[in-house]
């Protein structure tokens, strides 16, 4: 009795000790990655790599801001086309979660979520590049936010549907109309949930490399029309890292600490609004 | 005597195919508090539902009969315009939880893009939540958010955003199965203070709780109107047998 009480505290402990030490383990790539992006990228970081374009090659120095520009101009630019549709489908869903066509809708969403990045680069490429005969920011745009849409779908839906019937009643019983009872009581009540989503899809375009490479492309000068092509950090990173010239190396270091710096920071406001505008019942 | 507030005449409701409600008729006095109750399951509340039309949310849900509020046909008038002349209150307190005290209390104009000048709004937030025995608690802290109330708390704020529409006439649903003694005890007595100045149809499941707030009671079983008439005459000498059973607790 004494022993096997004993033997079943020992596997319980070898058992805790397994569980800590392999979620430590998952954790070691993030922390490698971490490691060596800081190593050997930020002694590149300092105002004229954040300020300056890049320079042709053979000339030294040159830094990412065309880059850093060309990914906020894209960010804004896929974050206006997918806001309203997204939120618009995720309204729907949670107001008619029965239903054929809402099963269909979330289907789709699904199969969205999934799909390739690069397959959908060249949809945007036929959509866009093709008949306006060129790159362009728009075209990169129209690209991420399709890759948008499905993670802000899904969380506007999940937020609207944590909403208690009981405030939706409240509204209607007042008189207030439908849709105003959707735009002024269930969306602003949802307001961090939606606004989490939101920047959680930002965060994952933000770092897509794949649908750019034909559709926004790149651009070494600095360019603001959207019908142009239009440099982003990702693509940047690309740029450099593939050429041969080992200062251009340690550039994409540098280029790859910033854009690792705005996803997170991107992640951390997410969870900050999520926990700090959280709406009690 | 004077017409009634509300008027309910061979009414009847239908979830589907199941009939939820066999010709109900009642007539609701002015000022008075007129008590719907019942077992679970009885109607009660879909009868109160219907008189704002709530009821049509759900979908599948027909009905019969007439419903007049102050002598207009319920049914003949849009939903929005016959909700913002009902007041309702809910089981569970609902304050809307983004707003303040006091937008709260506003709601009902604001929503419905109802204007009105920052003076007016500031006389019927003071008014209502006066009413609603509140003002003393909140009067420091109207703008911090209405879900920092208790629960009795928040029960009377949504009292008082009912309130605040001057409604012809106000539904309880039974207002008080979410809250503690305490509370009940505390909008219990402002039922009874309220009852000066509105009317009120009160569906509750207990029993005392009619005895104790209403003028008038009507017990509903499996959707028939059994028994209306004065609380205390009910609750002395019921007419029913079966009234007499439900209040002595042989079912229910």
């Amino acid at each position: 009795m004494e022993g096997n009480l004993r033997n079943r505290i020992i596997k319980d402990k070898i058992f805790k000790g397994a569980v800590i030490l392999l979620s430590f383990i998952s954790l070691l790539p993030l922390l490698l990655i971490l490691y060596y992006i800081t190593r050997n990228g930020i002694a590149v970081i300092n105002w004229e790599f954040l300020t300056q374009l890049p320079r042709p090659i053979g000339e030294a120095g040159g830094g990412i801001y065309n880059a850093i520009i060309g990914t906020l101009f894209l960010i804004i630019l896929s974050s206006v086309l997918s806001i309203p549709f997204g939120i618009s489908a995720g309204i729907y869903l949670s107001e008619k979660s029965e239903g054929k066509i809402a099963h269909i809708v979330r289907l789709c969403v699904v199969v969205l979520q999934g799909t390739p990045s690069i397959v959908i680069g060249i949809v945007a490429y036929m959509w866009i590049v093709g008949p306006f005969q060129g790159f362009s920011a728009l075209s990169g745009g129209v690209a991420l936010s399709i890759m948008m849409l499905p993670v802000i779908i899904k969380t506007t839906e999940e937020t609207l549907k944590l909403m208690p019937y009981s405030l939706k009643e409240a509204s209607l019983a007042l008189g207030v109309p439908y849709y105003k009872t959707i735009l002024k009581v269930i969306l602003p009540t949802g307001l961090s949930g939606i606004l989490t989503g939101i920047l959680l899809s930002v965060a994952r375009i933000t770092g897509e490399t794949a649908p750019l490479l034909f559709t926004a492309f790149g651009n070494q000068f600095m360019n603001y029309n959207i019908f142009k092509p239009m440099d982003s950090l990702p693509y940047r990173i690309f740029y450099y890292a593939m050429s041969p010239y080992p200062e251009w190396h340690t550039f994409a270091w540098g280029a790859s600490f910033i854009l690792v710096v705005v996803v997170l920071g991107f992640n951390l406001i997410a969870r900050g609004i999520a926990t700090k505008w959280k709406v009690q019942f | 005597m004077e017409s009634p507030v509300l008027a309910v005449e061979d009414f009847c409701a239908f979830f589907g195919d199941n009939q939820i409600l066999k010709d109900i008729n009642i007539s609701i006095s002015n000022n008075l508090v007129t008590a719907l109750m019942g077992p679970s399951g009885c109607g009660k509340t879909t009868l109160i539902r219907c008189v704002n039309r709530m009821h049509e949310l759900i979908p599948d849900t027909k009905v019969s009969g007439k419903m007049y509020l102050k002598g207009e046909d319920v049914y003949a008038m849009e939903p929005i315009f016959l909700r913002r002349k009902i007041g309702m209150v809910f089981q569970k307190p609902n304050p809307f939880p983004m707003m303040s005290i006091y937008d709260n209390v506003i709601a009902g104009y604001k929503l419905n893009g109802l204007r009105l000048g920052r003076d007016e709004f500031d006389t019927i937030v003071e008014r209502s939540l006066k009413s609603a025995a509140l003002w003393n608690e909140v009067k420091d802290a109207l703008h911090r958010k209405g879900t920092f109330l208790s629960g009795g708390q928040q029960q009377r704020l949504c009292i008082a955003r009912a309130l605040a529409m001057n409604p012809e006439i106000l539904l309880l649903d039974e207002p008080t199965s979410a809250l503690d003694p305490k509370s009940t005890a505390h909008i219990e007595e402002l039922i009874v203070e309220l009852k000066k100045n509105v009317t009120m149809l009160l569906v509750t499941h207990n029993i005392a709780q009619a005895a104790r707030v209403s003028d008038f009671t009507a017990f509903i079983y499996l959707g028939e109107l059994v028994e209306f008439g004065p609380t205390e005459k009910m609750f002395t000498v019921p007419k029913d047998k079966r009234t007499e059973e439900y209040l002595t607790g042989k079912f229910g």
